[in-house]
């Protein structure tokens, strides 16, 4: 008997059409990185890895890069101390308006980033704030906190609180109880949750865009800046590096907690 | 129980720095642009800056093309996006899981990297045209970059996994016995699909639609890649007020209305998840 519109096989082709559009743009890239042409062209039996060498030989990418991922990991590193903090405080606490908290903590996920952007630039410029790094520090823990805490709650949701007190009958002080069965339970929550954070403050244009100056630029500033300018292929080679980037991030979150977890929506 | 009801209270407390912190640098920053927008350039309160704003023809022309753009960029991922998740839900966990990796692959690369790309297999001697060349699909190039064709390309692309992802979600709870027992009673495939699956995969479409509806409206990168400055959308004419013409009164009225379109979003699609919800556990119970 019939009960979809569509037979086995079409559903098959639809989802093999799917992963080839997805995949397409990286594969591009990262094939045009190889080219030995000085223009976006696919390498035709001439590979190279000249562009490559441009991109290690060019100019103040070091710091750009440096300014990228030190914001990156310090943010990340915030967002989740009070991430977790806030998701105990929801799961676990009695207070009114715990959905509201919840909502309110999640929020800077959905709202532009350039209006976030704007808003703190003006906040920041009323208490006479220059410093671009402290800024960008500022504006990215915005960003990456409603990560942690949208992970962590829902990782802390699922777990049974019992385990703690079983773990104190069996003798374990509570706070013990808690560092030894609760923190392992949370840690593929903190991993992917952190990781994705992380990734999101590298990528992060919108808001960075008005915290920077022309002295001290992040990595997606400068790539767009250099696309903009005098677009060439070290662009291709520097935009492979963040695809293997990528790639590498997700393999380990794979590794520790299963690609399921990973697309929890 | 007296002090595990205070203990729970006092947990309350633990939200207090990251809350505060997002109250520092995120809601009050807000409100103070929000109050901003209400300033005259003379320095004086009133609506001035909402006055230019409606007032001006060619911006009506900007909303109006940044909320069909994301209409259009949501309905494509919908008509996409929603068989690609049943698709999923029926397929088998090595399937599953490769479909997996090739929606969050791509989420997790930048977006400009994406964008970036797009440009390159769009152009009119790039891989897309040399295939529909090859194909015999068209006699001419299809020109794709700097005009609206390539911006829906390349957005879809990148908002197609906030779509298929949360309609997934649904697909998978749903019981197929539910389509079985309906094809049992007569009902063809198309009136399964209208009136079983449809309504009970709604709240993954509302989702879906809203994140990827919310996005599109405040995509700047996309655009400027794509289509480049000659084509206005709300997020570059604010970018542009604030980094170029140094406008603030323009900039902070073009940030709330974006604001606002954003607030109304998300606020609409919890509203009509929630109602969503209570019908189909009604109708569930009903049954019972």
């Amino acid at each position: 008997m019939r009960t979809t519109l569509f037979p086995r096989w079409a559903g098959g082709l639809l989802l093999a059409l799917t992963a080839v559009f997805m995949l397409a743009p990286l594969v591009v890239v990262t094939l045009v990185s190889f080219s030995g042409s000085s223009v976006f062209n696919l390498p035709d039996g001439n590979w190279s890895l000249r562009w490559y060498r441009a991109m290690l030989r060019k100019d103040g990418l070091g710091d750009v890069l440096m300014l990228s991922l030190f914001v990156a990991a310090v943010s990340t590193l915030c967002a989740l101390v009070l991430g977790t903090l806030c998701a105990i405080a929801i799961e676990h606490g009695r207070f009114r308006g715990r959905e509201a908290l919840l909502a309110f903590l999640v929020s800077p996920m959905l709202m532009p980033g350039l209006v976030v952007g704007v808003a703190l630039l003006q906040a920041l410029r009323y208490i006479g704030l220059q410093d671009v790094t402290t800024a960008l520090l500022i504006g990215h823990v915005v960003i990456t906190l409603p990560y942690v805490t949208r992970t962590v709650h829902a990782s802390l949701a699922l777990f049974d609180m019992r385990l703690i007190e079983a773990a104190q009958t069996l003798g374990l002080s509570r706070p013990r109880a808690l560092l030894q069965v609760l923190v392992p339970a949370l840690a593929p929550a903190f991993l992917t949750s952190g990781l994705f954070a992380f990734l999101a403050s590298m990528d992060n244009y919108p808001i960075s865009i008005f915290l920077t100056d022309a002295r001290s630029r992040t990595l997606p500033i400068e790539i767009l800046h250099y696309l903009e300018e005098s677009p060439d292929p070290t662009i291709a080679a520097i935009s492979a590096c963040l695809i293997l980037l990528a790639i590498v991030v997700l393999f380990i979150a794979e590794r520790l907690v299963g690609m399921r977890r990973l697309a929890q929506f | 129980m007296d002090s595990d009801r205070s203990t729970r209270g006092r947990l309350a407390w633990l939200a207090l720095p990251g809350a505060g912190y997002l109250g520092l640098a995120f809601a009050l920053p807000l409100l103070i642009l929000l109050a901003s927008s209400f300033q005259n350039a003379d320095g004086g309160f009133g609506l001035q800056g909402y006055a230019a704003f409606f007032g001006d023809a060619y911006h009506a022309q900007v909303v109006w093309n940044t909320l069909k753009i994301a209409c259009i960029v949501t309905g494509i991922c919908l008509l996409l996006g929603y068989p690609v998740a049943f698709a999923m839900a029926r397929a088998s966990v090595p399937v599953q899981g490769l479909m997996f990796l090739t929606l969050i692959l791509p989420l997790s690369v930048s977006v400009i990297v994406k964008s970036f790309a797009w440009t390159i297999l769009l152009r009119s001697n790039g891989l897309v045209n040399q295939a529909l060349l090859g194909l015999g699909l068209v006699d001419d190039p299809v020109k794709m970059l700097f005009n609206e064709r390539g911006l829906v390309i390349a957005a879809v692309h990148v908002f197609l996994p906030f779509m298929v992802l949360p309609i997934f979600t649904v697909a998978r709870q749903i019981d197929s016995r539910l389509a079985e027992a309906a094809a049992t009673l007569g009902a063809g495939p198309l009136r399964t699909l209208l009136r079983v699956t449809w309504p009970l995969s709604l709240p993954g479409v509302v989702t879906g639609c809203a994140f990827v509806f919310s996005m599109s409206v405040s995509m700047y990168v996309i655009p400027s890649l794509l289509i480049g400055d000659r084509y206005q959308t709300l997020p570059a004419l604010m970018a542009r007020a604030y980094l170029f013409m140094r406008d603030r009164q323009a900039g902070s009225t073009l940030a709330v209305v974006l604001l606002v379109i954003a607030v109304a979003i998300v606020v609409g699609s919890t509203w009509l998840t929630r109602l969503l919800q209570q019908r189909n556990a009604n109708g569930k119970g009903s049954t019972a």
